[in-house]
């Protein structure tokens, strides 16, 4: 039979607004079947997002959703979580908006290990605003504001969220699309910051800049680049040049910030 | 010189390009992306020679803007409502610092809720901030604002930083003639930057500053910022006269369009004050009186040349594209405290507010307000300030409101 998604949609939100080939709705199903394997609750579940095309996520979905300011979905999500901490909170948003504008609200609700679940749909560019080069257009690459190539180098999203405190960092594309659900679930479920990083290829503008010839095209890249950690752990750094590990890529288990903010309180107040 | 058709986002990158800017720092965010893409590909022909960069937000732009100004060279940047005031601290912050450089701001109501269309209570948001600021009507004024803003920035008697101000969508996607002057006219009216005593000399000081202090200094670098302000009023005149003198096309702090004989008087900024012009054309083919003023310079505030142009008039109608929620139109707050207490000005002032999110404003409602003010006039008092708003708009709310609570209803039963 097949999956009914439409519980978990308000479909007078439909057609969405993204592009033919873009990843973004692969992750929005993904999302959708994690968050039925964990049985959220509508009522008891927040979806908090910032600006752009990843952003529009939470709009379709039937939860309590927030769309927020730019780079301002962790900020958000944060407050959320303090005064309701038995509410599951989940983030979602692409790289520009977590890590550019919204950076320093991403490393320091990692450092804090409060318990969300961050899904940053990373397709290296703006796509919303037409393709201008973010913190993770890979270095070389071209976008409208970097037509010879972008001479930055890019940040590591998953790597970073391991070094900010994240204690359950997970990455995976969305030509994986079965992983996608399994990695969120198990960031869900994990208590403190989950970070899953979706690599998801904006065909519209950064396939078509960098001459993908099509969607298949970028499908297959994202197929061929993905390495699971088990089989990394067998290759020679040679072998790797060029790969995405995929899969979790940290987990620990750390004291997770409103559980310890409750036994401040309980202590301070002598009980 | 050619005339070519622009967007207003083509003629502020052009306004950049002729101004030999040297430094751009930038952030995309609509609707004021396609200004940093026109510059970006300029860049990539070499047929600009700039420095552009990218930057991680509207703080970080507006900040690299005003210390790569204070090393004296010339530069611009664009941004666009949220953008504008997600930099706001920096704006304070490099006005105080006294950086000479131009910054477009394509006007986009705020959040929340979100809208991509134009009001003006993003740029109003920076009226204290102590950018001039420069508003402008159609995509000619644009490029042509932008010369202007440079001259008077950079002016000694000034030395502030300008916004030149275009509503997105109206002006920043909408093609209109242009005419392009040519570099070595624009080059004339605008010579190179000359910083003079700006720019970094660790080894020849002119003073040395303290990191905090307290309020007898701070008033008085604060009051200084004032008077240089109030003076670009004088200085802009003198460079719309050089720029006429230029280029053949007049420009003043107030634009004014048929108001010597006029009773009644709009006063708009902005584009949709090109609407407010057609309809006193039509008022005016049917016999009314009526004119239109539409400030350009908006900071430094046109106070003097306000009570001139509407000394001896009986009603002004204040069209403000902008809400300060719990009083009302900021135009016509700072219209108000400009006129009373003048001997001779004393019309009445009657209060709208419309284009609230780029809605528009139709023919209709300009002669309603016409005749609303008129009958204000002849009552000798101003009616409350009125929102222009339809009765077909508000069924419409009214139906979306209820289909919205249908939903409700059915997501309380499962």
């Amino acid at each position: 039979m097949a999956y009914d998604y439409e519980k978990s949609i308000r479909p007078g939100k439909l057609p969405h607004i993204w592009c033919p080939g873009c990843g973004h709705g692969i992750v929005m199903k993904g999302l959708i079947r994690a968050m039925d394997t964990c049985g959220l609750e509508k009522n008891n579940t927040a979806i908090v997002s910032g600006i752009g095309c990843a952003s529009r996520l939470p709009g379709y979905m039937d939860f309590n959703t927030l769309h927020t300011a730019h780079g301002r979905a962790a900020a958000f999500a944060t407050g959320i979580k303090m005064v309701k901490p038995e509410m599951t909170v989940i983030c979602c948003g692409g790289d520009g908006d977590g890590t550019a504008i919204g950076g320093n609200h991403f490393i320091h609700a990692c450092r804090r290990n409060i318990d969300m679940t961050y899904v940053i749909m990373n397709n290296y560019i703006y796509g919303m605003t037409g393709g201008q080069f973010s913190p993770c257009t890979p270095t070389g690459m071209k976008a409208s504001t970097t037509p010879y190539g972008n001479p930055d180098p890019i940040f590591d999203i998953s790597k970073l969220a391991i070094g900010a405190g994240a204690t359950f960092v997970a990455r995976t594309t969305s030509f994986h699309a079965t992983q996608i659900d399994k990695l969120i679930a198990e960031g869900i479920k994990h208590k403190g910051m989950s970070v899953i990083e979706v690599l998801d290829d904006c065909p519209t503008s950064y396939g078509r800049r960098n001459k993908f010839r099509s969607v298949v095209d970028m499908m297959k890249r994202l197929k061929e680049v993905a390495v699971p950690v088990a089989a990394a752990a067998k290759m020679t750094d040679e072998q790797l040049e060029g790969k995405v590990l995929t899969g979790v890529l940290f987990k620990e288990e750390r004291a997770e910030y409103t559980d310890q903010y409750a036994k401040l309180i309980a202590r301070v107040q002598g009980a | 010189m050619k005339r070519t058709l622009l967007t207003g986002n083509g003629a502020a990158a052009w306004g950049a390009r002729l101004a030999g800017v040297e430094y751009l720092p930038a952030f995309p965010i609509t609707p004021q992306t396609e200004i940093i893409e026109t510059i970006a590909r300029w860049i990539d022909f070499g047929e600009m020679d700039c420095r552009m960069v990218t930057l991680d937000s509207e703080h970080s732009m507006i900040t690299a803007a005003g210390a790569a100004a204070v090393t004296g060279v010339r530069v611009f940047t664009a941004t666009s409502s949220q953008g504008l005031l997600y930099g706001m601290e920096m704006l304070y912050t490099v006005a105080g610092w006294r950086a000479p450089f131009v910054l477009v701001n394509v006007s986009r109501g705020l959040a929340s809720p979100i809208t991509l269309e134009p009001d003006h209570n993003d740029i109003l948001a920076a009226r204290d901030s102590g950018f001039l600021q420069l508003h402008c009507a159609t995509c000619q004024e644009v490029l042509d604002c932008i010369l202007l803003a440079y001259r008077l920035a950079e002016d000694e008697r000034v030395r502030l930083p300008v916004i030149v101000n275009l509503d997105g969508f109206y002006l920043s996607f909408t093609r209109e003639p242009v005419e392009i002057p040519d570099a070595e006219s624009v080059a004339r009216f605008l010579p190179p930057f000359d910083p003079e005593n700006l720019g970094f000399r660790a080894g020849a000081p002119l003073s040395e500053a303290v990191a905090v202090i307290g309020g007898t200094p701070y008033s008085y670098f604060r009051y200084q910022s004032h008077l240089a302000a109030l003076n670009a009023v004088d200085v802009f005149a003198e460079n719309a006269a050089a720029f006429a003198q230029a280029f053949g096309r007049t420009y003043q702090a107030v634009e004014a369009y048929h108001c010597d004989d006029a009773e009644l008087v709009f006063v708009m900024m902005g584009s949709f004050a090109t609407k407010a012009k057609e309809a006193v054309d039509r008022l005016r083919e049917a016999g009314e009186a009526v004119g239109l003023l539409r400030p350009v310079l908006l900071r430094p505030f046109p106070a003097a040349d306000f009570r001139r142009a509407l000394s001896g008039k009986k009603g002004v109608i204040v069209v403000d594209q902008n809400l300060s929620m719990g009083k009302g139109g900021v135009l016509h707050t700072e219209l108000a405290s400009a006129l009373y207490g003048y001997p001779g000005t004393t019309p009445v002032l009657v209060s709208f507010i419309g284009g609230l999110g780029g809605r528009d404003i139709s023919a209709e409602e300009f002669y309603e307000m016409h005749a609303v003010t008129r009958q204000a006039v002849s009552e000798k008092r101003a009616p409350a300030p009125r929102l222009l708003y339809t009765e077909v708009e508000l069924r419409e709310m009214k139906k979306i409101q209820a289909i919205a609570r249908v939903q409700g209803l059915k997501e309380q039963q499962t």
